[in-house]
């Protein structure tokens, strides 16, 4: 039997079985009533504690979302959802209340320690390795556990030189005027109908503030975990690099197996004003579902960033393994002059995960620039598209963009599609478009095998070779994790 | 004892078309052969026969590795049992670093040996000295796998992949060809260090000249999937005079 065969058995066995993460914690939860109304909001905006004009907001976005439909244009399909069947609220009981990290619910600190998350300030991350004798790379952490954030790390250091990172809820509360200033202004209410219900019903996320000049002095993270049954989970993250300022943002996700779908609609907003720079990045694990397609989150989330200042710079690099369905588009607006966007993924879909995911840059200043550069591995019955927009408007003169979009097959039975939308309002502007669509070599397989190496490694150590011009731009502290993600989403389970 | 390599009576196909015709060889531990043979003669399909490559199938016959029947392992086992194939022409993966690669292959085997692993400091030690016989350049080590490498340059590494991993079985598909005479020299003093009374080498070539510099005990020739003469090494240097034609009819 050809190689390429046997790993396609392999990888049909995949899903439920490989997926580490799958466990629920068993604790108990304090939920909105289920479905969807204004009295809903009300209660999600009252237990966040949340100023007047917030409920308002949220409430107007509800009564748009009441005449909006969903959006079919995606190469993906699953059955209607029933919005009012959902919980849109569910927080752990222990969590009421502000509280120090000793004070964190045991339960809450096993399930991150299980997860190989540390909520403890001397502790590092899981699978993150440093040469001998180098330093321990310390990055703060956000734990998002359903619609609340249970602890946060490292706020009282980063708060020195002046960098604000905690949950979006309590930033509502503590730094109303610089959230109001920015919420919404880069993915509006009206945006789309997903953005829209996040909006009106969004939970927890991550606030972060860089001010002027500085650069952040460690990785921020922010890890989110669905656990409860029949919840969606509406998180939403806003971050701003002033004037000048860096940072470096990773985020991670999870959630337990469930034989029923979980939606997960997230918005995230970035903003860098003149010459400052964001660089996030995600490793997305939601459970994908198991193999015959039951269960798995739907993921459709809104990240868009808004270069705002001049020569600022904001660059989004996702690592795709989990999820049942992907929606996703991390965009950038390059409206400052000379500000640059960059996209950098890797979408992994196996089983009967489908993907329909790019990007957007849509330039509007002078001498923007942009890269794209997509790698696309479908394994099992999935299918994966990649789906780009890369857009001039008049003024902006001498804008360049370099987009490459590979696919990688593995098997007969996976699909893979490109679709570039490609507009230039200005004659001035030269976008470069690369594409390559391939299958796994039986020969490299071969090669690899006759060398000693299990079909699964030979698969695992292509695929990261196919993937690795991305690899290289995530956080170091995260690579090596990215890395043996990719190897357990294509694994089979060989006895 | 049992011989190291013994293929008895072996026919095989590719894509429903029969390549070997009753195939006989016995490599002994200590011994190095030579197989000689015109284009199509099916030399290659021989090495990839051993070595399980996918398409190619046995249809009659017997091919064991020191005893144990190559047709029950697959790729991977038959390379941890100690099988190495030189390919004739080497593949690329691209993105996988040389000592990436280098080092999930030698671990790889000894894991499923049952053996410890190798550390990255002692790999990297291994290297370089083996490198240097090869006189191999350690920057083109850190570069993908084969990719942008000249053919001389990809049988260099193919050499240093074989040195490295220590096989009992080396097959070596025309490693000769495409290198120029000093690297030939440089390659076969390579070859020639992995001479032992426990190793095997099949030297698969076309030309008298890299016998010159790897003496073999026998020499067979090949024609028509099937090996037609054996004699020892001066057999080489009649070919080289006469050609295959004698032996293309003969085999007809
Ligand atoms: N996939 C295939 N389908 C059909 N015939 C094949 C296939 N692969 C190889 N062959 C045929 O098998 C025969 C033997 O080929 P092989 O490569 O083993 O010859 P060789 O002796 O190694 O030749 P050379 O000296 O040129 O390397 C040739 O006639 C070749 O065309
Ligand atoms: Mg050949």
């Amino acid at each position: 039997m050809a190689a390429v065969q046997e790993t396609v058995e392999q990888v049909r066995r995949v899903g439920a079985d490989q997926y580490k993460y799958g466990f629920i914690t068993d604790i108990e939860s304090d939920l909105a009533p289920k479905g969807l109304s204004e009295e809903v909001i009300r209660f999600i905006s009252a237990k966040k504690d949340e100023p007047e004009w917030m409920l308002e907001w949220r409430l107007e976005a509800y009564r748009r979302w009441l005449t909006m439909t969903e959006p079919k244009w995606a190469r993906v399909d699953y059955p209607a959802i029933d919005y009012q069947d959902l919980y849109y609220y569910a927080a752990p009981k222990s969590t009421a209340g502000p509280k120090s990290l000793d004070e964190v619910d045991p339960e809450l600190l096993r399930t991150y320690e299980k997860l190989g998350i540390p909520l403890h300030e001397r502790e590092i991350l899981a699978g993150v390795e440093r040469p001998e004798g180098e330093e321990r790379p310390r990055v703060a952490v956000d734990a998002v556990f359903d619609s609340v954030s249970v602890a946060t790390t490292f706020k009282e250091e980063l708060k020195k030189v002046g960098v604000i990172f905690c949950p979006i809820s309590e930033a509502l509360r503590e730094h109303p005027e610089l959230v109001r200033k920015y919420l919404g202004t880069v993915v509006p209410t009206s945006d789309n109908y997903f953005a829209t219900l996040n909006s009106a019903v969004f939970s927890d996320g991550s606030f972060v503030y860089i001010p002027p000049g500085v650069r952040c002095p460690m990785e921020l993270s922010t890890y989110f975990r669905i656990n409860e049954k029949n919840t969606g989970q509406f998180e939403r993250t806003l971050i701003i690099a002033d004037k000048g300022s860096y940072v470096s943002y990773l985020e991670g996700c999870t959630a337990p197996k469930r034989d029923e779908n979980q939606l997960h609609a997230a918005v995230v907003e970035l903003v860098t004003l003149d010459d400052a720079e964001i660089k996030y990045s995600t490793v997305q694990n939601w459970y994908p579902g198991d193999e015959n397609g039951r269960g798995g989150i739907y993921n459709f989330v809104t990240k868009r960033g808004d270069c705002r200042g001049a020569n600022s710079k904001i660059s989004w690099t996702q690592v795709e393994t989990g999820s049942a369905i992907t929606w996703k588009y991390p965009s950038c607006v390059l409206r400052g002059d000379n500000s640059r966007g960059e996209f950098y993924s890797i979408a992994i879909s196996n089983g009967r995960q489908q993907v329909d995911s790019g990007t957007k840059m849509i330039h509007l200043g002078k001498g923007t620039t942009s890269r794209i550069i997509s790698k696309g591995i479908s394994a099992g019955r999935s299918s994966n598209a990649y789906r780009g927009l890369v857009s001039a408007h008049r003024k902006a003169e001498g804008a360049r963009n370099f987009t490459n979009c590979d696919s990688l097959l593995i098997g007969d039975a996976c699909s893979a599609h490109t679709i570039p939308y490609i507009e230039a309002k200005n004659p001035s502007c030269v976008f470069e478009h690369e594409a390559t669509t391939s299958k796994i070599s039986e020969d490299v397989l071969f090669y690899c095998m006759q060398r000693g190496l299990s079909q699964e490694d030979a698969t695992a150590l292509v695929v990261n070779g196919f993937v690795r011009d991305v690899l290289q731009q995530l956080p170091m502290e995260f690579a090596v994790e990215a890395q043996k993600l990719i190897s357990v989403s294509l694994e089979g389970s060989v006895g | 004892m049992t011989a190291l390599l013994e293929i008895r009576d072996l026919k095989a196909e590719i894509a429903g078309k029969q390549i070997l015709n009753g195939y006989d060889l016995t490599v002994k531990a200590g011994e190095v052969h030579a197989i000689m043979g015109p284009n199509g003669s099916g030399k290659s399909t021989l090495s990839y026969v051993l070595s399980g490559r996918p398409g190619y199938k046995i249809t009659e016959g017997q091919a064991l590795l020191a005893g144990a029947d190559l047709s029950q392992m697959s790729v991977d086992e038959r390379a941890a049992a100690g099988l190495f194939l030189a390919f004739q022409y080497p593949l690329e993966v691209p993105g996988v670093a040389t000592m990436t690669f280098l080092r999930a292959a030698l671990n790889a085997q000894r894991k499923k040996r049952g053996e410890e692993e190798m550390s990255s400091p002692d790999l990297i030690k291994r290297v370089k000295e083996l490198a240097k016989i090869l006189d191999m350049d350690m920057e083109m080590l850190r570069r993908p796998v084969n990719v942008g490498f000249s053919g001389g340059e990809k049988k260099r590494a193919e050499t240093l992949q074989m040195m490295l991993l220590e096989p009992k079985l080396c097959i070596l598909d025309e490693t000769d060809s495409g290198l120029d005479i000093d690297a030939l020299k440089v390659v076969s003093n390579g070859v020639n260090q992995l001479r032992s009374k426990d190793r095997g080498i099949v030297v698969i070539t076309h030309y008298q000249r890299l016998l010159d510099y790897i003496t073999p005990d026998v020499v067979h020739v090949q024609s028509a999937g099937r090996i037609v003469r054996t004699g020892g090494k001066e057999l080489a240097l009649e070919l080289e005079e006469t050609g295959y034609a004698r032996y293309q009819s003969e085999a007809a």
